[in-house]
């Protein structure tokens, strides 16, 4: 009796706690602008988002403890674990969007199409840099929507692209076998229409080697059927758990691996290091620096890792998707200044934001300053382009860290946009009422 | 004291077979309903609508539906997630081929289909039972969330792979689709589910209710008494598959917006089972207070120190909900092996004889 009326108890002050604290998160703070970080640490993919979210992390609070933020106001950061899971993405967005956030980057292509149709309702713009829906790059029809650099379309006209020189031209693919190996998820299948179009186009045969979300860490049986099928490359589009297990079932087959190429999400240090000397040769595309020879990421070592303000690891730093998060921040952060140019204010709405974005051109010049020299292709987003289709370039795997293999490679933009407009067509016509832009453009 | 029944005289049959003969329950009731109708639209935020009361409804009436099979009927199934599943999917397309009806009447009627693949995978509980069923109907559930997967007409060809639910309207108010406010989703899930936990309140306790818990307790002599197994069985199957049918069209249409197959994944269905299990097997009540510990409790607990101040890493509080509510499943299955509905009959019977307790 008596423990039961304790825990009676304890329940009614811990529910009462919980509610008075829910009461107060509508009040924030005023002078700084608030960014969350939907990012993962946990679950199986785990792997790639610690990477991807120290690096947001880092970069942001290192302008924060360098700058004192962005045009002399403070950012405020919040991070919210969603586990790669949709349903708690969605949870975290509405917990964080009533204070005050200015962009949401999802990283997870399941919890990017939740957010797109709430993105112009709530008036808080979504970035997915190089992943999400591919047919969010026509800013016509998803002015909220924004996946600069680069579509996976573009990502998948690359790959063939440069498959093709390797064989010496795009008319030798004809007869040609080329493997896709996909994670099973939104993600892993949205490629899939532009690589049908491109095989039929080249006369290329695309086998397809879906893999299950539970089947992630073990890939056997889909690696018997490329061994029994030979195709003469495999593509890849895998994330987490994955792209590790993936590179070894390569390694223990004897694929050639300089026929193997990830997209830019499988192309991780671990991812690649996973299959030891064997691995030696993979490839993957990339639109962020390789290494840490930057100013920037020396500044990020030496305001925030050195600090201990961070959970990231020194030695990480440099890595592909460290390198990645930090360009997913360095679009946030010059967002978040272009659009104080344009409004003249300091701290900004979400509206302000998706302006901000809408007009971003991160020029060389800018780069050199931003002591991020080289680290990405210069890129500008137009209001009808919210991807820009930018180049990208190929790194290889020498055993023991990535080197650039390639130079910047252009996808096939004549392929591509004219079917990333015909799928936002039929988004909006799928989703009808779809709302019509609205919004100014500010270029 | 509190819960005494003395001096409550029924004088007539209809008031000794009401759903709820004692008063205390009866102004229980009312109080939640008016919590639940009138306080919590009134004082609470989007945050709370969205992330806690509508997934907790949802649930609810998944939980409810499970019960029925397992709790009431006795059949075990790990099946949930996908019956919830066929519901999703079953409510998207009927609202695709017919934009312009009511997409109430659509999640009402996509349970139909989830009722009729949950029969049919309810024929072989004919011969099998206990942890052989389980693996049938798990068969169920890789089944069905490789037709979500594979067949492309499901999710109308999407490149994605996911639904997506469009706008819709219905009584002037925009209910589904991301216009949707919380607030007109909220109230649509609770009338649902409160409808029909309603009605099978009632349906529990009559001549079906009864069968199936005959069923239950001793399937030979039910038989024997002149219990048709294989209808009876069948109509636990299709009533259960109805409910979670619709809890899982609810789910995709008022509250996640698109889903993908994971979404109805074999994860799903043991949520549902530990709601049901912690809750109590074979007990209404039980279903509200297992989803509100599996669902409302993480939430809060992972909340709770942004908003009380105290600055912990996001992926701390996630292992560190993990553990609590782990532990707290382990704790509460060994103090009370017949769930939260058990002790809350035990608290009401120390609430009756208090301040005398013998």
């Amino acid at each position: 009796m008596k423990s039961i009326t304790q825990l009676a108890l304890g329940t009614a002050v811990a529910v009462g706690v919980a509610f008075s604290g829910l009461a107060t998160t509508a009040a924030q703070a005023e002078d700084s602008n608030y960014v969350p970080l939907l990012t993962y640490r946990t679950g199986p993919f785990a792997a790639s988002g610690i990477h991807i979210a120290n690096g947001m992390h880092d970069y942001l609070k290192m302008l924060n403890e360098r700058d004192g933020g962005i045009g002399g106001v403070k950012l405020e950061l919040e991070e919210c674990e969603t586990g790669y899971n949709a349903q708690k993405g969605v949870e975290c967005y509405e917990a964080t969007k009533g204070k005050g956030a200015l962009v949401y980057n999802p990283y997870s292509t399941g919890i990017t199409l939740q957010l797109i149709p709430k993105a112009g309702v709530d008036k808080i713009p979504v970035l997915s840099m190089g992943y999400g829906l591919s047919a969010a790059a026509v800013g016509s029809v998803f002015p909220w929507v924004f996946n600069v650099p680069d579509t996976y379309w573009d990502g998948a006209s690359v790959v063939i692209k440069y498959i093709g020189e390797q064989e010496g031209g795009l008319d030798n693919l004809k007869g040609k076998k080329i493997g896709y190996i996909f994670l099973d998820a939104g993600y892993g299948r949205e490629p899939i229409p532009l690589l049908e179009q491109l095989s039929e186009k080249y006369g290329f045969e695309l086998m397809q080697y879906p893999v299950g979300v539970k089947e992630m860490q073990n890939q056997s049986s889909q690696w018997l059927n490329v061994r029994r099928d030979r195709p003469d490359y495999m593509v890849m589009w895998g994330w987490g758990a994955m792209n590790p297990t993936a590179i070894k079932e390569a390694v223990k087959i004897r694929f050639p691996m300089d026929k193997f190429i990830g997209v830019w999400w499988s192309a991780g240090d671990d991812d690649a290091a996973a299959g030891g000397d064997g691995a030696k040769g993979y490839k993957a595309m990339n639109f962020s620096g390789v290494g840490s020879d930057f100013p920037a990421l020396d500044d990020i070592k030496k305001h925030v890792v050195d600090a201990g303000l961070s959970s990231t690891d020194a030695e990480t730093i440099g890595g592909t998707l460290y390198n990645r998060g930090v360009l997913n921040s360095v679009i946030i952060a010059e967002g978040i200044r272009t659009a104080q140019e344009l409004t003249g204010k300091k701290v900004i709405t979400g509206e302000d934001m998706r302006m901000g974005l809408e007009a971003l051109n991160l020029d060389e010049a800018r780069l050199k300053e931003l002591g991020l020299s080289g680290f990405a292709h210069p890129m500008k987003v137009t209001c009808d382009d919210h991807a820009g289709s930018h180049p990208v370039f190929i790194q290889e795997w020498d055993g023991s860290q990535w080197r650039q293999a390639s130079g910047w490679i252009e996808p096939m933009t004549d392929v591509v946009r004219p079917l990333l407009e015909a799928a936002a067509a039929e988004y909006a016509e799928k989703n009808a009422p779809w709302p019509a832009r609205t919004e100014p453009c500010p270029n | 004291m509190f819960y005494r029944e003395a001096g409550q005289f029924k004088t007539s049959y209809k008031a000794d077979q009401a759903l709820m003969p004692i008063l205390q329950d009866r102004v229980g009731l009312l109080v939640i309903l008016a919590i639940a109708f009138v306080v919590i639209p009134v004082f609470a935020n989007d945050f709370f609508l969205t992330s806690i009361m509508i997934p907790f409804l949802v649930f609810s009436l998944a939980a409810i539906g499970l019960n029925v099979l397992t709790g009431f009927c006795g059949q075990l199934s790990l099946g949930t997630g996908a019956f919830m599943g066929v519901g999703a999917y079953a409510a998207y397309k009927l609202t695709t081929i017919f934009p312009d009806a009511n997409v109430i009447v659509m999640v009402l009627l996509s349970g139909v289909f989830s009722a009729a693949i949950g029969a049919i995978f309810g024929l072989p509980s004919l011969r099998i039972k206990g942890l052989y069923l389980a693996v049938t109907t798990l068969a169920a559930q890789f089944f069905l969330e490789w037709c979500f997967i594979r067949i492309g007409w499901l999710y109308n060809y999407n490149a994605s792979g996911a639904i997506e639910i469009p706008h819709r309207e219905a009584f002037g108010l925009v209910v589904s689709g991301a216009e949707a406010t919380p607030i007109v989703r909220y109230f649509i899930v609770l009338c649902i589910t409160a409808g029909i936990a309603f009605l099978m309140a009632n349906v529990l306790r009559g001549r079906i209710g009864r069968s199936w818990m005959m069923i239950r307790d001793m399937d030979i002599a039910a038989e024997l008494m002149g219990i048709r197994p294989l209808q009876t069985k069948l109509l636990a199957f299709a009533v259960s598959s109805y409910i979670c049918g619709v809890a899982g069209a609810m789910m995709v249409f008022f509250w996640l917006n698109a889903a993908e197959p994971s979404s109805y994944s074999i994860a799903l269905s043991f949520q549902i089972l530990f709601m049901v299990i912690l809750g109590g097997l074979g007990s209404l009540g039980g279903a509200f207070m297992g989803a509100a510990f599996i669902w409302i409790l993480p939430v809060f607990l992972k909340f709770i120190p942004g908003t009380i101040g105290i600055d912990v890493a996001a992926e701390t509080v996630e292992h560190v909900t993990f553990m609590i509510v782990g532990a707290l499943i382990i704790f509460f299955l060994i103090v009370e092996p017949h769930g939260f509905a058990r002790l809350w009959q035990i608290a009401k019977q120390k609430l009756r004889v208090w301040p005398f307790p013998y």
